[in-house]
């Protein structure tokens, strides 16, 4: 490479270097910003600020889950197993909200520290199953998330019934 | 090697070798997709959770991928361009801009309209979504910017220096499920672990990802080779293959 291609490849190199140091700075400044959501264990410890709009994140705690009768007001805590958070909800919910799944509420906290949620969204996780291998494992009195937390350390593989 | 490189780059090289490369890659592309969509959409199990609805991973992470390895591929032409002036770089990071801001535009589609049933909205500024919208906006940039020169060699540099700033993004975008908590889930597949999916589910997504990258690269291919011809239209080669065609038809 002769030294003028060499200089070029300098000068573009030191660009991105330097693109790059300005881009990990600003997001470093704004790190809390971007997180979408509040965990449990910030809301409790009060880095959340309250009678403003927030995110909380976290799990729908099992058997948490009470629903009005007479409206669609729900309430159910939120757990991210260190801290909880109690949510008060009125308006539908997302076809994949259950208990322990995972959930970002929008909404305020009030002065008891209950979160009155405008919106509730579900998180899903990045794992899917058919549904025949969900049955199957149903019969084998496992949950979907204690087989694969054994598979994912190498010792199930998928039952039979997945295969086309 | 510098040499073999050289010959390579030379746009009527190239044009000749790569006679034979596109419509393999677009008959590859023809037999991948349908089948890997076909099987994806009709066959493959649905999701226990999200039932049919999950077929939506079938067109968002081949699209969201492509847009993502497009970015790349620029980049790196980019800097062949920028440091070694080879003008088949600038060719090729010209007509893969539209093709990836497509891809970038089929993810963000793709994603909002599963986000409506499984998540219960359609978009949230979380880390993955912006990221990906951001680089959405910088491939328009990158395309508008190298229309804005009245010469196509400056306007090939500028839009070369902004697909390198650019590409941190691309880290961004991979990592950002990762170092902030956001709505969207970690990655589905990965090159060091199994998939979090049986078979039966993963086998149409990577035919659908394989087809995905042959029509990447059948659309590429060809566009160059349109490319190189309009750039070169007065190079003898050029002139000399035309007058060879239109004897050949009459």
């Amino acid at each position: 490479m002769n030294a003028v291609r060499k200089r070029r490849l300098m000068i573009v190199l030191g660009l991105v270097a330097l693109v790059a140091v300005t881009v990990t700075l600003m997001l470093f400044a704004l790190r809390q910003n971007i997180n979408l959501f509040y965990s449990p264990e910030q809301i409790v410890g009060q880095e959340a600020p309250t009678g403003r709009q927030i995110r909380a994140g976290g799990i729908v705690e099992k058997g948490s889950v009470d629903r009005n009768q007479d409206s669609l007001v729900v309430t159910f805590t939120v757990t991210d197993f260190k801290a909880r958070v109690p949510v008060r909800f009125d308006g539908i919910l997302p076809d994949l909200f259950r208990e322990g799944q995972g959930i970002v509420v929008i909404g305020t906290l009030d002065a008891s520290g209950t979160l009155d949620a405008s919106q509730v969204l579900a998180k899903h996780d990045e794992n899917y199953m058919p549904k025949e291998v969900a049955d199957v494992l149903d019969k084998e009195g496992l949950s979907p998330e204690d087989y694969r937390a054994a598979r994912a350390e190498g010792k199930l593989s998928y039952p039979e019934a997945d295969r086309p | 090697m510098w040499q073999w490189i050289h010959k390579w780059a030379s746009p009527k090289h190239f044009y000749r070798v790569s006679t034979r490369g596109a419509p393999w890659l677009w008959g590859l592309a023809l037999i991948l997709l349908p089948v890997g969509a076909l099987w994806g959409l009709a066959f493959a199990p649905a999701d226990y959770q999200q039932h049919d609805s999950f077929r939506i991973i079938y067109v968002h992470v081949p699209s969201a991928m492509l847009a993502e390895s497009c970015f790349a591929l620029m980049a790196v032409c980019a800097v062949v361009f920028l440091v070694w002036k080879i003008k088949l770089a600038d060719i090729v990071a010209k007509v893969a801009a539209p093709f990836g801001a497509s891809m970038t535009f089929a993810a963000l589609f793709s994603g909002a309209v599963w986000g409506i049933p499984t998540w219960g909205t359609w978009w949230v500024w979380d880390a993955r979504l912006t990221s990906m919208l951001i680089l959405l906006f910088l491939y328009f940039g990158i395309i508008a910017l190298r229309y804005a020169f009245a010469r196509e060699h400056s306007g090939g540099r500028a839009a070369a220096v902004l697909s390198l700033v650019g590409v941190v993004n691309l880290p961004i975008i991979k990592y950002s499920v990762e170092w902030w908590n956001t709505l969207h889930q970690t990655a589905s597949f990965s090159l060091t672990k199994a998939p979090s999916m049986p078979e039966s589910m993963w086998v149409p997504l990577l035919l659908m990802m394989l087809g995905a990258y042959a029509l990447f690269g059948a659309v590429v291919l060809s566009r160059t080779r349109n490319e190189i011809l309009r750039r070169e239209h007065r190079a003898r080669w050029v002139r000399a293959l035309i007058t060879d065609t239109c004897d050949k038809e009459h």
